[in-house]
């Protein structure tokens, strides 16, 4: 214990803790809002800390909106570290969603044991898809990932309002003259195991262990050495003999494989259905975007991510809170959401630099620094 | 019915249609690639818009000076782009992140300042279309060129311009010296961050008045999240273009002009379901650039902090 | 300036905590009746949350205030995920009513319903109270948007010389669907050799595409425009620039277009809400269905004083009106 206490220096601390530093940062400039709207800032947070980790059912929302932070996050790590930008994780996570919800409607009379992993797989599927399409596409037509997922999320958007308008409605909507654009509820079997009374699911379980796997992916095998070397270099990799376009289209591949089984698990363990609202958000909660920055918390590292997840969830899951307890518009969360993300962003620079002392600092002629800079 | 698709008015629909969407797309493409060849992505342009979009829409509304507006649009859009200058220079942010934190503080601050100073939806009396004499009478020509507002003339004014600017002048050279390689440029003297401060700075004004030209000319109201993912598909447009204005202005047009004929297949009762229509641009605009093969490289520094060692 | 914005963080830390975690929640008087909306726009969206959140400020104020009535709101609660706990949150602080205002949060309503036994909840729009399941405390209430919308499409029937009649819709489905069916019934109804053309956007928020959506309209060569839900603000100006008649539905768009605007659709959901609050007062905290209709004057049809609507127009429109009313007339859409 106390050597395990003794390797974690001050500056190394500070460095784990900074960005919540940079949050509270935010924070502080979110409070003067507040009071410009004539709302108590402490009675604003501490609803926002109650909310987020109160009591048993806050962190148990706090998890349930982490989880798919998460899996869309490590999808995000791949991505990144292979040198490719993936802003469709929207339409993956909507593809996989689709996918996992055609298999629960398919088999509605199997057994649980059955459907749920054929769904889980259907939703790494349907995301692989929609994911390595921009990759062939960047790999063998030098088209833009940027510019392949931001259409393919549209795409994606208007298949999904398709479907549930039309051939997968739930049959008891098409007797009412209203129509929600919906699934039949899939069947109770298929339910993810829930801690109840809270929404906790065993998505998140999943979520961690595929943390792990991600990790030792990257860092404990060839192929994941190969994506990152890919991600460095594509010159040296190719000279090196790594077959550049097949990595590309992996390291996508397998970026939208994550966030399509966010999808999955967003159906199997939350929502039982899908539904839209003419948008993909209604169903994503941003997922798409949100495990981006989660991913960029967690320092694009697969172990990182499990806090950064949690953390940026309970945010968001603490700051819907605040709204309810100080009644201001919603609109003012969406803001502080940003001068979340923007602090926290900008105080990477301090890590940095304490990281260069440090190794300026040591006596020993330090290692050649690994380049870890990503293109994001 | 899909005949009906080849007659004059549906064509002159559509040409006219293509050119009026294509405005924003080209004030907020056009300063997104003069950004990205200095090396910065900026990836907030959506927030900008909004938050230019709304000061537009503000001024217009209490002072009914629309010069005024676009004026202020600008500056907003200015006060954003400094912001992401010093967060992506000074604080060498990464930059798509950084940009996704614009993109929410712009979406969350326009609305909450629209709720706040107005509350309701209201309408302006914005830019007018124009009318030139004899010109914008002409059968044909007149409707799809001289009908529109003052705004649309300079976007494609623009693009000439901004070309100009990055291919011959001397800025232009330093703005792509300090793209390509920030090192070099450096070593020669060339002030990388001044640079792009400079370009990150026009790149929000741009994107400022790309919102106004929706607040105060096209549309002529200010709503919670009026620009709807306009700004993302601006960004998509600069890689679609190669980071070169013509190819922003052939990217801007070709999905307005899909868009445009979406509607009119839809109008026209052409039985395809109208999801498929609505997805025709998006799809299209990969498929057209898979065919037209993609030939232009990414500025060599893009995204790439600078680090003066 | 690291050393200031660390200062900064410390104080906020320590603020922060020195409150403690006591949780906000609005105390409010013990006899008032207290509600609460979760709505996925925002609440001046001149459309549907509009529309619900002004009938709860009229009925506040009809009450005497926030002394007898306390309202609390979640707008723009889009992502369905947030709506489902605001709606846990509000029913876990003791709301009298909590109401879903989106027919999306349906599948989180049904889950959270049954573990709140005391309180009263409502879904909208919908027809569904969850009985069937063994659901007691869920009111339904939904706008027959279709009969404002037959009016309309009558007296734009009526009135147009090119027989070309444009409509902007966002996605086929729920409330905009049924205005949109209505709008196309009325039309046959009055004119049969009338064409109507339908643009779906496809999005709930994209005001440019709606906008030259309608302009396309015009283009075919419609003199009658209409649309439903909250992107149609700018297609509202379309029709004001090409001197085009438009139809509003959901909420009063007149002083967008002054000059055009020729008659709105709008819900008043004061009426379903007071005998909502009614039957909660006497203990029946669900189970029913309600429905704006012209017949109870949850649906009314604004006009446009301004406009000069014709004779002919405006007393088909109100026979139309009286034929809904008395049922001679059968809106039949969307079954």
């Amino acid at each position: 214990m106390k050597n395990w206490f003794k390797s974690f220096s001050l500056p190394q601390l500070v460095d784990a803790l900074l960005p919540v530093l940079a949050t509270l940062a935010a924070l502080f400039i979110g409070a003067i809002m507040l009071l410009l709207m004539g709302a108590n800032p402490i009675t604003a947070y501490s609803a926002l800390l109650a909310g987020a980790f109160g009591n048993s059912n806050a962190l148990a929302d706090t998890v349930v909106k982490a989880t798919p932070l998460l899996l869309v996050g490590l999808g995000i790590c791949i991505a990144f570290r292979g040198g490719v930008t993936n802003i469709g994780g929207e339409g993956q996570f909507v593809a996989g969603a689709l996918s996992a919800t055609v298999v629960g409607l398919w088999l509605p009379e199997q057994s649980g044991w059955l459907v749920i992993p054929l769904g889980m797989l259907a939703g790494l599927l349907g995301g692989a898809l929609w994911g390595g399409i921009p990759g062939i596409l960047k790999a063998y037509f030098n088209v833009n990932e940027i510019l392949s997922t931001i259409m393919m999320n549209q795409i994606a958007v208007q298949l999904m309002n398709f479907l549930l308008i039309g051939p997968l409605i739930d049959p008891l909507q098409l007797e009412r003259s209203s129509r929600i654009p919906q699934t039949a509820r899939l069947a109770h079997a298929f339910d993810l195991p829930r801690l109840a009374p809270t929404r906790l699911h065993l998505g998140a379980a999943l979520a961690v262990g595929l943390a792990i796997l991600v990790y030792i992916l990257l860092w404990r095998t060839t192929l994941g050495y190969r994506i990152r070397a890919v991600g460095l270099n594509p010159h040296a990799s190719r000279y090196a003999g790594i077959k550049v376009p097949q990595h590309i289209v992996l390291s996508l591949l397998l970026s939208g494989a994550l966030a399509g089984l966010a999808g999955a698990v967003q159906v199997y363990g939350l929502h039982h259905r899908m539904f839209t609202d003419g948008s993909a958000t209604g169903f994503t909660g941003n997922a798409g975007f949100n495990g981006i920055v989660a991913a960029l918390f967690g320092q694009l590292h697969p172990l990182g991510v499990i806090p950064a997840s949690f953390f940026f969830g309970g945010l968001l899951v603490g700051a819907n809170k605040l709204q309810r307890a100080v009644q201001v518009p919603a609109a003012l969360i969406t803001t502080l959401n940003g001068l979340v993300v923007i602090f926290v962003v900008s105080s990477e620079l301090w890590r940095k630099k304490r990281a260069q002392q440090r190794l300026s600092a040591a006596s020993i002629a330090p290692p050649a620094p690994q380049r870890e800079e990503v293109p994001v | 019915m899909i005949g009906d698709l080849f007659s004059a008015r549906v064509i002159i629909g559509i040409l006219a249609s293509g050119i009026r969407l294509a405005t924003p797309y080209l004030y907020a493409g056009l300063g997104e690639t003069i950004s990205q060849r200095s090396g910065v992505l900026n990836l907030g342009v959506e927030g900008q818009m909004l938050m230019g979009a709304f000061a537009g829409f503000y001024v217009a509304l209490t002072t009914g000076n629309l010069w005024l507006a676009l004026l202020a649009a600008g500056l907003v859009g200015a006060l954003m782009g400094l912001l992401m200058a010093f967060v992506s220079i000074n604080l060498q942010a990464k930059q798509g992140i950084s940009g996704i934190g614009f993109y929410l503080f712009g979406l969350g601050l326009s609305d909450l300042l629209f709720q706040k100073l107005l509350g309701r939806v209201e309408t302006v009396s914005g830019f007018a279309p124009l009318h030139f004499p004899w010109l914008s009478d002409l059968p044909v020509v007149g409707k799809i060129f001289f009908q529109h507002n003052i705004l649309v003339y300079i976007a494609f004014a623009l693009v000439p311009l901004t070309w100009f600017l990055l291919n011959r002048t001397t800025l232009g050279l330093k703005i792509r010296a300090v793209g390509e390689n920030p090192d070099a440029a450096d070593s020669l003297g060339v002030s990388v961050s001044r640079v792009r401060y400079f370009t990150v700075t026009l790149g929000g004004t741009l994107s400022g008045v790309a919102g106004a030209s929706l607040s105060i000319a096209l549309l002529n109201v200010f709503q919670q999240n009026l620009t709807s993912g306009l700004g993302f598909i601006a960004v998509a447009l600069v890689y679609f273009g190669g980071w070169k204005p013509g190819g922003v202005l052939i990217g801007a047009l070709l999905f307005s002009m899909v868009n445009a004929l979406q509607l009119w297949v839809q109008t026209l009762g052409i039985p395809i379901p109208s999801e498929m229509a609505v997805m025709m641009p998006y799809l299209l605009t990969i498929v057209a650039l898979v065919l037209a093969g993609q030939r232009s490289q990414a500025p060599s520094a893009l995204t790439k902090s600078f680090n003066r060692e | 300036m690291r050393k200031l914005y660390a200062v900064l963080s410390i104080v906020m830390l320590v603020g922060v905590l020195l409150s403690g975690c006591g949780g906000g929640g609005t105390g409010g008087n013990a006899k008032a009746f207290r509600v609460a909306v979760v709505m996925p726009s925002a609440i001046n969206d001149l459309a549907f949350s509009q529309s619900m959140y002004d009938a709860l400020v009229t009925i506040q104020t009809e009450r005497g205030g926030a002394e007898n009535f306390e309202i609390a709101y979640s707008d723009g609660t889009f992502v369905v995920d947030d709506a489902a706990a605001a709606l846990r949150d509000y029913a876990s602080q003791g709301y009298d009513l909590v109401i879903a205002h989106g027919s999306q949060y349906g599948s989180s309503l049904q889950e959270i319903a049954p573990d709140f036994p005391e309180t009263s909840f409502a879904w909208g729009t919908t027809v569904d109270t969850f009985v069937a399941q063994g659901i007691e405390n869920v009111f339904a209430y939904e706008a027959r948007a279709e009969e404002g919308g037959y009016v309309n499409g009558v007296i734009a029937g009526t009135q147009t010389e090119s027989n070309v009649i444009g409509v902007v819709g966002p996605i086929e489905t729920g409330d905009a669907k049924l205005y949109v069916d209505g709008f196309i019934a009325g039309i046959q109804a009055a004119n049969p050799a009338a064409e109507v053309n339908v643009n779906w956007i496809g999005s709930f928020s994209d005001v440019a595409l709606a906008s030259e959506a309608a302009q396309t309209l015009v283009n075919a060569g419609a003199d009658q425009l209409s649309g439903t839900a909250q992107m149609v603000v700018g297609a509202v100006g379309v029709a004001e620039e090409n001197d085009v008649a438009w139809f509003g539905t959901q909420s009063n768009q007149t002083s967008l277009a002054p000059t055009v605007v020729v008659a709105n659709q709008v819900y008043d959901w004061t009426v379903v809400l007071d005998q909502m609050f009614d039957l909660i007062e006497k203990g029946t905290l669900g189970g029913q269905a309600f429905a704006l209709s012209l017949e109870n004057k949850g649906l009314l049809i604004e006009y446009n004083s301004a406009y000069n609507l014709s004779d002919e127009a405006k007393s088909a429109a109100e026979e139309t009106i009286k034929g809904i009313v008395a049922g001679s007339i059968a809106v039949n859409v969307g079954e």
